[in-house]
């Protein structure tokens, strides 16, 4: 049975997001670096201005009304998280975003790691995904090995079978591609990496904003992501770890907040999710995340996959006539909302700044992504993400933009 | 209500695609790498990854011979390839001198605080390699 997906009004949607009210040079902004960082529509943007204005006290401490209210909200903002993804109560970990969830885990599950114990990553993570591990391992005299990378893109799921063994303690992999967009396969990945009695890591920064993600349906025992790719503000993260596993793992930080008993001598930890959230957290940015998970909500994640999979369709058969191009990852059915291109002789960084000239926010570097872009032979590439608030009117002008590029190059 | 912040930009975009520039990154002078140098060194920008190589030979003091090797965009390349030009017959000294806008003169154009870099690289990795910094 075909699904039926309410087309987005984008129009109205765009009304939400002040910032496309400025113009540069009295021009509209045509932001396709959602990949980056996503922009804040007012929903969000308002309530962090009501917080301030109107509750701001420290979670957790005071008896008086200011401190409830905004514990209440801070606490709320984890059950919106929690049901997003369809977690268990107390699994929603706040961090400061996807790198600090991941150095997180790379550090608080090394304590149990023995020497010569491994771990396995691919070869097509973030930077964040890649050197926490890499760092650990070297601390720790494990073994960090890296699961190849098929010529369309994909990870390769025989190679990932072929590296397993009984010393494989954690695998942890994109669940969505920065730089490919490659989207992997995850339910068939969990069962062979549970097959062997591995932990399972989904770096998530490029799934959770653009697609409906169930953790027990995709059964990873951790996951993590960032708030401001989602339309919440910076400085906000998620962790999202099965409860058994939380229970049994140790600390990151040490402080207030995260502790039930101190004596000089000993410490008894606070229960989940606070034993993970020492100090004084991003208060508002957790406020600010709820606000946001509450506007997909209310637009539907399944609308928005499906927006941007029309926009990829259309951007991706436009970009493929342009002569020279290279496009990089998986064909658009097995892509997310992003596309990552060169075009032969013009550096990126060339094309950034032509496509600038007429307010085309798009990224050109190596996307934190070294070694991935070694491989393919090339310094860097052109990213271009969508979100909600973009159009086929967008892509017209990219190409416009690319055309002129390409002309000033070629004469 | 709609309100319009004008933001004057101290650069013309496109403007910065000289025929000049163009000329310099399409035909890189004194491309290439001195074997056995007297000084050598590799650079790259982090934030983007362009790479860039530099080789001299002296004559006591002034160089005599210089050579590089861009791997990069168009102003990084053209600044490499237009600073070569500049660098034969002065010495160590002078060269320590030269500072930001002496690049810019030598291009031509101004350029936003992001692409500046591009266009340092190959000064910075020339001042590198006469203060002896190693590649590892
Ligand atoms: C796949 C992936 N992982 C991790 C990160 C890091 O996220 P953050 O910088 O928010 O910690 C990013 C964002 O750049 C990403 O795209």
């Amino acid at each position: 049975m075909k699904q039926e997906f309410e087309s987005l009004n984008v129009e109205e949607i765009k009304k939400d997001f002040p910032i496309f009210n400025r113009k540069i040079n009295s021009k509209d902004i045509i932001y396709l670096d959602n990949g980056a960082t996503t922009q804040k529509p007012k929903q969000v943007i308002n309530e962090i201005k009501k917080y301030y204005e109107e509750y701001n006290a420290n979670i957790h401490r005071g008896i008086y009304k200011l401190s409830e209210e905004s514990t209440l909200e801070y606490e709320k903002a984890h059950d919106v998280v929690g049901r997003f993804i369809n977690a268990k109560e107390n699994e929603i970990i706040f961090t400061k975003g996807t790198t600090e969830s991941l150095n997180l885990l790379a550090y608080s599950l090394s304590l149990d790691l023995q020497e010569g114990d491994e771990i396995l990553i691919s070869k097509m993570e973030h930077h964040s995904n890649l050197v926490p591990w890499q760092q650990i391992c070297k601390q720790k005299n494990l073994k960090l090995k890296y699961i190849e990378i098929t010529e369309d893109g994909l990870l390769d799921l025989d190679d990932l079978k072929n590296k397993l063994n009984e010393k494989v303690k954690i695998v942890s992999i994109a669940h969505v591609s920065n730089v490919l967009g490659t989207i992997s396969p995850i339910e068939e990945i969990e069962k062979i990496v549970h097959d062997n009695n591995s932990l399972l890591i989904l770096d998530a920064a490029q799934s959770v904003p653009h697609m409906k993600v169930d953790v027990k349906k995709l059964n990873c025992d951790f996951l993590a992501f960032s708030g401001h790719k989602m339309l919440g503000p910076t400085g906000i993260g998620v962790l999202y770890g099965k409860k058994e596993l939380l229970n049994r793992m140790k600390p990151f930080i040490y402080g207030g907040d995260m502790v039930r008993e101190v004596t000089y001598s000993e410490t008894r930890f606070n229960e989940l999710p606070w034993k993970f959230e020492a100090g004084t957290p991003n208060i508002v940015g957790g406020i600010g995340l709820g606000k946001a998970i509450e506007y997909l909500e209310k637009i539907g994640i399944d609308n928005i996959e499906n927006h941007e999979k029309e926009l990829i369709k259309y951007a991706y058969n436009k970009l493929r006539e342009i002569k020279d191009i290279e496009i990089y990852g998986p064909n658009e059915n097995l892509r997310s909302g992003l596309i990552s291109f060169n075009i032969k002789g013009i550096h990126g960084h060339d094309i950034a700044t032509i496509l600038d000239e007429e307010n085309i926010c798009v990224r050109a570097s190596h996307h934190c992504a070294m070694p991935l872009h070694k491989m393919f032979n090339v310094l860097g590439s052109v990213r271009i993400s969508f979100y909600l608030y973009n159009t086929k009117d967008d892509v017209d002008k990219l190409l416009l933009s690319l055309e002129r590029a390409i002309k000033i190059f070629r004469k | 209500m709609k309100q319009e912040l004008k933001v004057d930009r101290d650069y013309v975009g496109e403007g910065i695609y000289r025929e000049n520039i163009l000329d310099h990154y399409k035909n890189v002078r004194n491309l290439g790498k001195i074997e056995n140098a007297d000084l050598e060194f590799h650079d790259l920008n982090p934030i983007c990854g362009d790479e860039m190589t530099v080789s001299l030979n002296f004559d006591q003091d002034k160089v005599r011979e210089v050579k590089v090797l861009p791997k990069g965009c168009a102003i990084s390349t053209a600044s490499a390839s237009i600073l070569s030009e500049e660098l034969k017959g002065k010495n160590k000294k002078e060269i320590m001198k030269m500072k930001t806008e002496d690049i810019f003169k030598l291009l031509g154009i101004k350029l936003n605080s992001m692409r500046i870099k591009c266009a340092l690289l190959p000064l910075s990795t020339v001042k590198k390699a006469i203060c002896g910094v190693k590649n590892e």
